[in-house]
């Protein structure tokens, strides 16, 4: 209803369909020529272009329209997708993107800005070289089509639309006046007859429904697509169609079938819009008989096509349309847009009630009320499915991420002058969209470091017998409450010595310190490793791995990396599912609580105080784990009690043992992020609050485990003699 | 409230559209009262929207079943495109003045 809210819709859909057009490109790359391809970047364009219209943003329409006007000379085979066009419609598409993006931010586009005209002009320029003088060119085509057509078409010299507008119509904020006015810019409306059989009685009327319907009679040059574009908003729920001029009679009948009205009502509004003459009209009608035969047993696209009145290209262009509309369709029916802000409320809500329930749930419990103690009981449970229906809400697939890079790619192998190809595998991966926005600067730069670092020149390539494309891949799967993203090449890898050498002159290793081979790679994302001469001199990768780490362990994620060298490298990133609520497990220690995540808790055990534990180490089923004393890691003075519990927990094939007081069990745990004062305290990754109101931390696994394992399996593993 | 023979004017202000109509559409079926006659003065009316023509077309409707003598009169511009947009001009048949344009 409200315009904003309308014109949001329009930035939304422009932007998906500027990354339909962007993903059509690339691909055009590969396989140019390829109509469904092209047909794509046409519709994009056209749809962005009709629905711009309707917002009066002349500045995207103007644009747009040159674009679409060297798309249709492509898709008629009068032009080539080369590289040429290639590169100069991704510009096109980016520079659109901008625009989209100034309306977004609410910026008057009838004088445009100063940073973006400059190359407005030039594109605009660029594109119009494609154009034999544009308009002259058009035209001449509308009218040899319209004469073609009139021989074996009626009279009318005009489009025929029949519009019934759907009862949402007005509350979705459209007003067919404004349709009406949007075509009038590119055409005139000859005769408009309103059709006013679904008007209710006053009593039965509300009058927020519309229930208006129009034949309209339109004299334009404009192709069926342009037309049929401005119904774009009011098109799920109403019903339109729209004939071409000197149509057959067959398809007048098709059209009084196909509308609600009684036959030889409608036929009379046709009289009166002057799509009919009296004549026509009875010939359509006489004619019904017969023409019902054929039409059953052709299909109309076939029909048309015969007629020679519509040229193939917008039969399929057509055809392709309805399929896609339908398609859509399914979707929308599916589908609603939400905004993203309401969710996070609904999260933030859900997290408010978790932390309500278990208040009410402890004190019943002291109150020792049995019944109050069930209710709660049941209320737990469902706040808890609540919980686990809202949270999907948020998740995304991470496949629309992915596929950006296939642009990046793109563009650095040409501005590097390397040839590489990105793959992209598991892209049906979902993690919540939190957690996907803030990927995507890190991601970018593993990416940019692959290919610049990663992958050597063709002939070093060539030289050690690999192909000489080189290869940068994208993988995404799930694993233990966690997701995996995995950034791949196949390029020199890593040189140990080098980087140890390094670390040494640095002065971030003591003389004789040694490291296993993962350590010693993940020395790379320590800061102060990396600095721009460094990178110059090093042939792996370097610049701002810190900083890539930084932004990962602020997600509460970690980052590994695997290399051999000469064969390549891959990058690990592994977050967490969410960033909001976690299902816990709580644990005692003196006063304080503390919160595991459940899904990392393996076993507990108790503790034998009769077999002390040495060196941080117990013997569990045979096998040494690695085991610590929260109470000493976190210097509590409180007194031990007489019997501890183990948790042991696990995670990226690590284990380890946490010695605890008390076990209290699994706890919703909302996550609330510590304040910047605690972010030296490593092995903490938020805090809660529990139904008491008191404060639990909550233990960050995997850096506690880094720290743990670190320490103890050293020894163990193949060492690096610098 | 009504009695015969009763000819009331009752002026349409503003907007007439879908943020209004609610409230308008009561407004129009309290003023139509069978065996009199009901002026609305259009000329204040700056915004008609489709909703807006929809009650015209109502109390058109509803004038004509309970007998009421329904008249559109001093269409405002705003009202004047609408309706030439619309073609729903003769559908009204009332008169409509076109003042020469102020220029």
């Amino acid at each position: 209803m409200d315009m904003d809210e309308v014109l949001k819709v329009f930035i939304a859909e422009s932007q998906e369909l500027l990354q339909q057009m962007e993903e059509a490109l690339l691909m055009l790359e590969h396989a140019p020529g390829d109509s469904d391809t092209i047909n794509a970047i046409f519709r994009a364009a056209h749809t962005i272009k009709g629905s711009a219209g309707l917002f009066g943003l002349d500045a995207i329409v103007a644009f747009t329209h040159i674009a679409e006007s060297v798309l249709d000379r492509v898709r008629s085979g009068e032009l080539r997708f080369d590289a040429e066009l290639t590169a100069l419609f991704l510009q096109v598409r980016d520079h659109l993107g901008e625009l989209v993006r100034l309306v977004d931010e609410g910026i008057d586009l009838s004088s445009l800005p100063a940073e973006v005209q400059p190359l407005h002009t030039q594109l605009g320029d660029c594109l119009s070289r494609y154009l034999p003088s544009t308009d002259s060119q058009s035209q001449l085509r509308a009218t040899e089509r319209i004469e073609r057509g009139h021989e074996h078409g009626l009279s009318a010299d005009h489009w025929h639309i029949s519009l019934r507008f759907g009862p949402d119509t007005l509350r979705n904020g459209m007003d067919p006046l404004g349709l009406f006015r949007y075509l009038n810019t590119f055409g005139r409306i000859v005769s408009l007859v309103p059709v006013l059989d679904r008007m209710p009685a006053a009593a039965e009327m509300d009058p927020e429904t519309c229930y208006l319907g129009f034949e309209v009679a339109f004299y334009s040059d404009a192709d069926k697509a342009t037309i049929d574009g401005a119904f774009e908003f009011v098109r799920e729920d109403s019903l339109i169609r729209i004939l071409p001029p000197h149509s057959k009679s067959d398809q007048y009948l098709e059209l009084i079938r196909a509308l609600p009205e009684e036959d030889m009502r409608l036929g009379e509004i046709l009289m009166r819009c002057g799509t009919l003459t009296a004549t026509e009209l009875q010939e359509v009608l006489h004619t019904q008989v017969q023409s019902q035969q054929r039409a059953e047993t052709r299909p109309i696209g076939q029909v048309l096509m015969e007629e020679s009145l519509v040229q193939p290209p917008v039969i399929a262009a057509a055809l392709q349309k309805q399929q896609q509309i339908k398609d859509n369709r399914n979707n929308e029916n599916n589908l609603i847009r939400v905004d993203a802000s309401k969710l996070d409320r609904l999260i933030d809500l859900v997290g408010e009630l978790i932390i309500a329930g278990a208040g009410a749930q402890m004190t019943a419990q002291r109150c020792g009320h049995s019944e109050m103690q069930e209710a709660t009981e049941v209320l737990s449970r469902l706040v808890e499915e609540v919980r686990d229906s809202a949270l999907p809400l948020r998740m995304v697939q991470i496949g629309a991420t992915f596929n950006r890079f296939q642009r990046v790619v793109r563009d650095v192998s040409r501005e590097i002058s390397k040839d590489i190809a990105l793959s992209i595998s598991g892209g049906e991966t979902e993690l919540d969209k939190t957690v996907v926005e803030r990927i995507t600067d890190p991601l970018t730069h593993l990416v940019r470091n692959a290919m610049d670092h990663g992958i050597e020149p063709a002939d070093k390539r060539m030289a050690n017998a690999k192909p000489a494309q080189g290869r940068v891949w994208l993988n995404a799967f799930h694993d233990a409450g966690s997701i995996v993203i995995e950034v791949g090449d196949d390029g020199g890898g890593l040189d140990p010595q080098r980087i140890l050498a390094k670390a040494r002159e640095r002065g971030m290793l003591n003389e004789g310190q040694q490291l296993a081979e993962k350590d010693v790679f993940n020395l790379i994302f320590e800061p102060g490793f990396s600095t721009a001469e460094q990178v110059s001199n090093l042939s792996g990768r370097g610049v701002g791995m810190d900083v890539v780490k930084r932004n990962i362990t602020a997600l509460r994620g970690t980052i590994d990396l695997d290399s051999k060298l000469g064969q390549g490298t891959t990058v690990r990133i592994r977050l967490p599912l969410t960033l909001a609520i976690i299902d816990g497990f709580l644990v005692n220690v003196g006063q304080a609580s503390y919160v595991i995540p459940l899904e990392l808790v393996e076993e507990c055990i108790e503790l034998n105080s009769d077999e002390p534990f040495e060196r941080g180490h117990l013997e569990l089923r045979g096998q040494m784990l690695p085991v610590v004393r929260l109470r000493e890691l976190f210097e509590d003075d409180s007194p031990r009690p007489r019997r501890e519990s183990v948790v042991v927990v696990h995670q990226a094939g690590l284990r380890a043992g946490l010695v605890v007081d008390q076990l209290l069990g699994e706890f919703q745990t909302v996550i609330k992020p510590l304040s910047k004062v605690f972010s030296a305290c490593p092995g903490l990754g938020g805090f809660t609050i529990l139904g008491d109101g008191t404060v639990a931390l909550i233990l960050d696994i995997p850096s506690l485990l880094g720290q743990l394992t670190r320490v103890s399996e050293a020894p163990q593993r193949a060492r690096i003699e610098a | 409230m009504s009695s015969d023979g009763l000819y009331r004017i009752l002026p349409l202000e503003g907007g007439l559209n879908i943020y209004s109509a609610s409230e308008n559409m009561g407004l129009l079926l309290h003023a139509l009262a069978p065996e009199t006659e009901l002026e609305l003065d259009l000329s204040a009316l700056d915004e008609i929207d489709c909703a807006g023509l929809q009650l015209l077309i109502m109390a058109k409707h509803e004038a004509q079943r309970i007998g009421c003598d329904l008249r559109l009169t001093n269409h405002s511009p705003a009202v004047i495109e609408a309706f030439e947009l619309s073609g729903l001009a003769s559908f009204f048949g009332d008169p409509i003045l076109i003042k020469p344009t102020s220029e």
